[in-house]
């Protein structure tokens, strides 16, 4: 196992390749920005209008993004990064971390807005409809995976690229906020197999 | 990279915000599941004001505590701020656009309002904690 003290140690003497100098991280993405404008203002005009296609590209495409996104983060990247070094994971984090925090809001918003549309346009809302209690159980799911990104997910995310752009980052301080990060986007991702089912099951029947 | 850097302490602002935020996700799935019909208001405006509460207990133990980087606590906070506001005005059209009113409307709106402040506190919090004052 990699000594990490030793690591860092090597680092601040400006040991090894790794202690180049990297320029700031840009914490949020300007360039993304228009995109997630146009995004918006397109959820706004098919919510407007209750354009069934148009809710539903919403909905099917920020939702796959979404459920896909959390599964292969919480699943795939997130144990990677938990067995990396820590100057590893902030060189990964630097480059992956700006983008999350522009990718997912998004993604959250055009599905949640589009969906819940949808739903009163088809009438899954109405008490008696038999995708009504699975609807709910779809909000219990998005509830607990909607805290758990914007209490502890998303504050870390951004916490973390805030410590390394520091001149002298703290390891341990992103040491922390990446177990963070690994922990709630792992247990985000499981939770998205819940909505898969719940979601499955309502366009079913 | 500095490693023996010692974590610094703090209030537990992310505890007590984070109980908050589950209060008013909570109020708003009571909110959303009777939806369209009018929704019995006694557990929403309950949830909603216990909701208030611990925020304002959040942010008095936010103001109490020594040293704290104001300074990054409201940068990292205005543009989180604009986000949720946006996120939160999302929601709240969707809510207008189906012809949602009077009280119900109102509770739906203050769970918003505490919703698009709750969040940028914990993001500006998380991040300030770690920066010096």
């Amino acid at each position: 196992m990699v000594d990490q003290a030793a690591v860092l140690s090597r680092l601040e003497a400006g040991v090894g390749t790794e202690a180049r100098a990297r320029s700031s991280i840009q914490i949020v993405p300007i360039k993304g920005l228009p995109i997630v404008a146009v995004i918006i203002v397109g959820l706004i005009v098919a919510i407007s209008t209750n354009s069934p296609w148009a809710l539903a590209f919403y909905h099917v495409a920020g939702g796959g993004l979404w459920t896909g996104v959390d599964l292969f983060v919480g699943l795939v990247i997130g144990p990677i990064l938990g067995s990396l070094s820590i100057p590893a994971r902030a060189e990964f984090s630097a480059r992956f971390m700006p983008m999350m925090v522009l990718i997912m809001p998004t993604l959250v918003i055009m599905t949640l807005a589009s969906g819940f549309q949808l739903a009163v346009d088809i009438g899954n809302f109405n008490a008696a409809n038999v995708n009504h209690g699975w609807l709910v159980g779809s909000f219990i799911v998005v509830g607990i995976m909607a805290t758990i990104a914007l209490a502890l997910l998303e504050p870390a995310n951004i916490a973390v690229l805030f410590e390394m752009n520091k001149p002298h980052p703290n390891g341990a301080v992103i040491a922390r906020l990446m177990r963070r990060f690994v922990y709630t986007a792992g247990i985000t991702g499981l939770m998205q197999i819940a909505t898969l089912v719940i979601m499955t099951r309502v366009a079913s029947q | 990279m500095s490693a023996e850097v010692a974590i610094p302490d703090a209030p537990p602002v992310t505890q007590v915000a984070g109980a908050s935020l589950v209060l008013v996700v909570v109020g708003g799935i009571v909110m959303a599941s009777s939806f369209p019909s009018r929704p019995a208001l006694g557990v929403p405006i309950a949830l909603l004001c216990l909701s208030a509460i611990l925020l304002v207990i959040a942010v008095l133990l936010l103001v109490r505590s020594p040293g704290f980087a104001w300074g990054t606590f409201f940068l990292v906070g205005r543009w989180a701020l604009l986000a949720y506001t946006i996120s939160a005005g999302m929601i709240e059209f969707s809510f207008l656009h189906n012809h949602a009113s009077g009280a119900p409307l109102l509770v739906v709106t203050l769970m918003l309002v505490l919703f698009a402040i709750n969040v940028p506190l914990l993001i500006a919090f998380t991040v300030a904690r770690y920066q010096t004052g």
